[in-house]
């Protein structure tokens, strides 16, 4: 391996890692709230935006990443929504990990009991109250396992994005090889970069899951 | 006579084609303890739950101060406030300190000042021995302890009654006593209280008035001492059969 290739070529790699970060990160915030409104929404049974909930989970769970970037990247700007690929790829990303997120988040507000919403009624709560205050901080701390594998999963597909010319750390890596023909230097950069993105990360995940499990409320 | 808190008319409540509650009438006045007893499965928790509005009805009215609750009706939270309810699990929130539970509903609901209401909580707190709870979450305590703090949070809404749902059936003995303390207590301060229970002994102190129920009607009620010395009826006289034992085998 030619070290001296890897050094020349690092600061590419960090500046598409910053990218990749950034925009997986803004991609991350969406999903997270467009999947608690999907959820509280499928949850409280609201007619009619529950059926739309339905519809875009299964939308969003059934086609793959890549097709849903075209739509956007390239669709949009049809209907005279003119756009860049970053903004692209935070929709997008935001629009797969919707359903995922709705879907961890939904498991943890089934696992409530119906008892507990009955206890804080019967205290006089109004019902956005009660999600508000009892369920949802329940909820939203048993799901935390399902929401920080999903934030993983997520960082990965963004490797998806140098389809729309987005020159994040897949892209790059591609850019370099096709250059220089540095095949394992440029796929050996672009493996540590995913790594020191996403170790810290699981790690995170772990120590959440494990504070969770073995400690809960009161520790 | 005091003056009449709650009236229950011709109610009636089924799940489907099950009829839990048949056209039962209760009228429960101001600083009363009805004590409600019957077999399980009689519509004894139902009828809680439809006094708290927690259930639907299919017929009759439940009136507290001559406004009716009704299961989905607009100023139910605000009825709601009036009436405390005590759940056989307890139900505190798990994620919320002692404090935290009793304090949510009077700071949220009832926008009271927060000094006020701790201060309020902890005196209360204090008096069911639980003073040094305070901050500790519900999974720290005893099944007994969380009754009581249970109990603490129902009153620190300041409700005109008290329901009581089986308060008791999920605990052990020695526990089943503190909360059974507390809850006489309670009925010695004059508070209006409906509780159902299967403690038969506890049921005579502390009742003005017992009901017993079966399949979902009222087939006797009256004073305690009458009552569990010589029910009128068969049906409850069986009942309170059960808690009885013979000696099986012969005594000198």
């Amino acid at each position: 391996m030619n070290i001296e290739y890897m050094l020349k070529y690092l600061p590419l790699y960090e500046k598409a890692a910053v990218l990749t970060v950034t925009i997986g990160a803004e991609g991350i915030l969406i999903a997270a709230a467009v999947g608690l409104l999907c959820a509280v929404v499928q949850y409280n049974r609201v007619p009619v935006l529950r059926q739309i909930a339905a519809v875009y989970i299964e939308l969003s769970r059934n086609t793959p990443l890549l097709i849903q970037l075209f739509f956007i990247y390239y669709g949009l700007p049809k209907i005279g929504i003119s756009t860049n690929p970053s903004v692209c790829g935070a929709v997008g990303l935001g629009f797969l990990g919707g359903s995922y997120m709705a879907e961890a988040i939904r498991s943890g507000l089934e696992s409530i009991e119906p008892i507990q919403s009955e206890s804080a009624l019967s205290l006089g709560l109004k019902p956005y109250q009660v999600m508000r205050y009892i369920i949802l901080p329940q909820a939203v701390s048993i799901s935390m396992p399902a929401f920080m594998a999903n934030i993983i999963f997520l960082l990965k597909e963004t490797s998806v994005f140098s389809a729309i010319s987005l020159m994040d750390l897949m892209f790059t890596a591609k850019d370099l090889i096709g250059l220089y023909y540095k095949t394992t230097e440029s796929l050996f950069l672009l493996v540590i970069f995913y790594l020191i993105i996403l170790l810290p990360v699981s790690l995170l995940g772990r120590l959440v899951e494990r504070r969770l499990r073995y400690a809960g409320f009161g520790s | 006579m005091a003056e009449k808190l709650l009236m229950i008319e011709h109610l009636n409540k089924s799940y489907d084609d099950l009829c839990v509650i048949k056209d039962m009438s209760l009228t429960v006045h101001k600083g009363e303890v009805v004590v409600v007893i019957g077999p399980s499965g009689c519509g004894k928790s139902t009828l809680l739950r439809c006094i708290n509005g927690l259930e639907p009805v299919q017929g009759g009215r439940i009136c507290l101060s001559g406004r009716e609750i009704k299961h989905g009706s607009r100023d139910l939270p605000m009825l709601r406030q009036k009436i405390g309810m005590v759940f056989q699990s307890y139900e505190l929130f798990p994620h919320l300190s002692i404090i935290d539970n009793i304090t949510l509903a009077p700071l949220k609901v009832q926008k009271r000042k927060k000094e006020e209401v701790e201060e309020e909580a902890l005196s209360l707190l204090d008096r069911v021995g639980l003073k040094d709870k305070a901050r500790q979450y519900p999974r720290q305590l005893s099944g007994g302890q969380k009754q009581r703090a249970a109990i603490v949070r129902a009153l620190c809404m300041h409700p005109e009654v008290m329901l009581f749902d089986e308060v008791t059936a999920a605990l052990d003995p020695e526990m089943v006593r503190e909360v059974l303390d507390v809850m006489l207590r309670l009925a010695q301060q004059g508070r209006t209280m409906i509780i159902v229970t299967h403690e038969m002994q506890f049921a005579k102190a502390v009742a003005d008035r017992v009901i017993f129920v079966d399949n979902g009607e009222i087939i006797e009620e009256g004073k305690p001492a009458e009552f569990f010395k010589a029910p009128k009826t068969k049906r409850a006289a069986r009942f309170l059969n059960i808690f009885e034992f013979s000696p099986v085998k012969a005594q000198n």
